[in-house]
C-alpha cells in the first residue's frame, strides 16, 4: 500500500513541476513583468494554437514524412555500414574515421549547401536527417556487435555456424539494445533536423511556418510551433519505446 | 563404433612452448571420462583443440572413424557458463543447433520436445533463460549440448559454477539422465569428489607442458546414488588421486 502510495507520488512529480513552470510562466506574462508581446503566455499559446490549428497539422505531415523517410534511410545506411565494418576489419580501418567526421559538420552548415545542390523541395531535408541519423544507429549497432561474448561465438562456432549465422542468431539480437537506445535520441535529432533545414529554405513544413510567424513577430503562434515540434518528438520517442518492447519480449521478463 | 580418440595431440600458442604435449586418449561409446587437474594446467586448451576451434600442433582426433582434427562442428561442447541467449526462450536455445544445421525452425522444436520432457524442462520451453534458475539453465544448456549431437559431448566444468546443494542436486539428475541418453562424454572438472562420483575413468592431468600422467579406473557400477561418495572405497579413489595429483 505504501510502495503504491510512494509510486503514485513519484509518477505525479514531473507532472506537477511542469505545471508549476506553467503557472509561474502565465503570472510573470500576466502581471507584465515581461512585456506579453515578447513571451507571451502558455493561454495565449494555446489559444493561437487552436487558431492555427489546420495550418500546423498541413505543416507537420510534410515535416513527419520528411524525418520518417531521413529516419528510415538512416538506418538503413547505419545497419549496412555497421555491418560491413563488423564483417571486415579493413572497410572498419578505412571508415570509421570518416564517420567520425561526418559528425564534427555542423548540419546547420550543410544545410544551406543542400539546399543549393538539391533544390527546395523534400529531398535536401531528407538528405540532412539521413545524415543526422546514420551515425549514432552505425556507432551503436557496430559497438553491439563487437561487445559479443567471446565464448558464445566460441561456442557457437563449435556448433559448426558460419560468420554469417553467428551474426544472424546472436550479435544482430546482442545489438538490438544498443540500437534502440541510439534510435530514441536518432528521433527527436531528425524532428530537429528537418525544421532546420526547412528555415533555410523551403515551401512547406513546420520550419518554414516558424520562419514565416517569425517574421511577423507573431510570438504566440512561433511558441505554439516550438510546443508541438517538441510534441512530435516525445510522440516518436515514445513511439521507440514501444517498437523495442515489441522487438525485445526477453527484456520485459526477469 | 562411435568412438573418440585423441592420439598424440600437442598445443601451442604461436611462437610459445607447449601448453599440452601427446595426449593420448580414447572414449568408448557412452563412457564418462573425467579429465582432473589444476586449474589452468590446460584442460580447456585441450578441448578447444578436439572441438576444433583451435589447431592442433601435431596429432590426430577421430570421431567414429572420422578424422575430425581441427574441424569445429563435429563434436558437442558446453561450458561452464550456460551462455543460452539471453533473446532465445529454452527451447529455441536448445533447438539452435538443429536450425543451425539448416532445419525448420518448426521441425527443429518439434524435434526437441521429447529431450524437453526427459531433461526436467517441461513447462518452461517457452520462457527465456533469465526466468530460470541456474540449475535449469545448465539443464538446458546440457540438452542444447545433446541436440548438437549425440555421438560425443565435451563438458568443462559444467557444474562448478552452482552452489553447493544446487551441484549436487545436478549430480543425481545427471547420472539419472546420463543412464538414459548414454552419450560418451569427456569431462573436464578441478573437483575430485565430482570426478570420482560421475566418470568411469578419470585421467590426470599434470606437468607443464600438461600430460595425461595417470588414470584411473573407478569399477563402481552405474548408476551410483549419492550414498557412493560415503563409502571406503570413495574415499581411497580420493586418496589415491591426491597423492598423485
Amino acid at each position: 500500500m505504501k510502495r503504491k502510495l510512494r509510486s503514485t507520488t513519484s509518477n505525479l512529480l514531473p507532472v506537477a513541476s511542469i505545471l508549476a513552470l506553467l503557472a509561474i510562466w502565465e503570472l510573470v506574462s500576466d502581471t507584465g513583468l515581461v512585456p506579453k508581446f515578447m513571451l507571451p503566455s502558455p493561454v495565449d499559446i494555446c489559444a493561437a494554437f487552436i487558431s492555427d490549428f489546420p495550418l500546423l497539422w498541413e505543416n507537420s505531415w510534410v515535416t513527419l514524412a520528411e524525418t520518417f523517410i531521413g529516419l528510415l534511410f538512416g538506418i538503413i545506411i547505419g545497419f549496412v555500414m555497421a555491418m560491413l565494418m563488423d564483417f571486415f576489419t579493413p572497410v572498419r580501418k578505412a571508415l570509421y574515421p570518416i564517420v567520425v567526421i561526418t559528425q564534427t559538420i555542423p548540419a546547420v552548415a550543410i544545410a544551406p549547401l543542400l539546399v543549393l545542390w538539391f533544390g527546395y523541395e523534400m529531398v535536401p531535408k531528407i538528405i540532412l536527417v539521413v545524415f543526422i541519423v546514420f551515425f549514432p544507429v552505425t556507432v551503436s549497432l557496430l559497438d553491439g556487435f563487437e561487445s559479443t561474448d567471446r565464448d558464445t561465438i566460441n561456442l557457437m562456432r563449435s556448433m559448426g555456424a558460419g560468420k554469417m549465422q553467428i551474426f544472424r542468431y546472436v550479435k544482430f539480437p546482442a545489438a538490438l539494445g544498443n540500437f534502440f537506445s541510439s534510435l530514441k535520441i536518432a528521433v527527436s535529432y531528425a524532428v530537429v533536423g528537418a525544421v532546420i533545414s526547412e528555415w533555410l529554405g523551403g515551401f512547406c513544413g513546420l520550419g518554414v511556418y516558424m520562419t514565416r510567424v517569425k517574421k511577423s513577430y507573431s510570438f504566440d503562434k512561433m511558441f505554439a510551433v516550438i510546443f508541438l515540434i517538441s510534441a512530435l518528438s516525445l510522440l516518436l520517442m515514445f513511439g521507440v519505446k514501444l517498437l523495442k518492447k515489441k522487438c525485445m519480449p526477453w527484456e520485459n521478463k526477469e | 563404433m562411435n568412438e573418440l580418440i585423441i592420439k598424440d595431440v600437442s598445443f601451442s600458442y604461436t611462437g610459445g612452448e607447449n601448453v599440452i604435449e601427446n595426449i593420448n586418449l580414447s572414449l568408448k561409446e557412452g563412457e564418462l571420462v573425467s579429465i582432473l587437474g589444476v586449474s589452468g594446467c590446460g584442460k580447456s586448451t585441450l578441448f578447444n583443440v578436439v572441438s576444433g576451434l583451435r589447431k592442433a600442433r601435431t596429432g590426430t582426433i577421430t570421431l567414429a572413424g572420422e578424422d575430425i582434427t581441427g574441424k569445429p562442428g563435429k563434436i558437442s561442447y558446453m561450458l561452464q557458463k550456460d551462455l543460452l541467449l539471453p533473446y532465445r526462450t529454452i527451447e529455441d536455445n536448445v533447438a539452435l543447433p538443429l536450425i543451425l544445421s539448416g532445419m525448420r525452425k518448426k521441425e527443429a522444436r518439434a524435434q526437441v520436445q521429447d529431450g524437453i520432457k526427459r531433461f526436467g524442462l517441461d513447462g518452461v520451453q517457452k520462457k527465456y533463460p533469465s526466468e530460470l534458475s541456474g540449475g535449469m539453465r545448465q539443464r538446458a544448456a546440457l540438452l542444447r549440448t545433446y541436440m548438437f549431437s549425440s555421438k560425443a559431448a565435451l563438458l568443462d566444468e559444467p557444474f562448478s559454477a552452482l552452489d553447493t546443494l544446487t551441484k549436487s542436486e545436478m549430480h543425481a539428475w545427471y547420472l539419472k539422465v546420463m543412464d538414459e541418453i548414454k552419450l560418451s562424454t569427456l569431462f573436464i572438472t578441478h573437483d575430485i569428489d565430482e570426478a570420482i562420483l560421475l566418470s568411469d575413468r578419470i585421467c590426470l592431468m599434470t606437468g607443464k607442458p600438461a600430460t595425461i600422467s595417470e588414470e584411473i579406473i573407478i569399477t563402481q557400477p552405474r548408476p551410483r546414488s549419492r550414498d557412493f561418495t560415503l563409502t571406503t572405497e570413495f574415499l581411497q579413489y580420493k586418496k589415491q588421486i591426491l597423492e598423485k595429483l
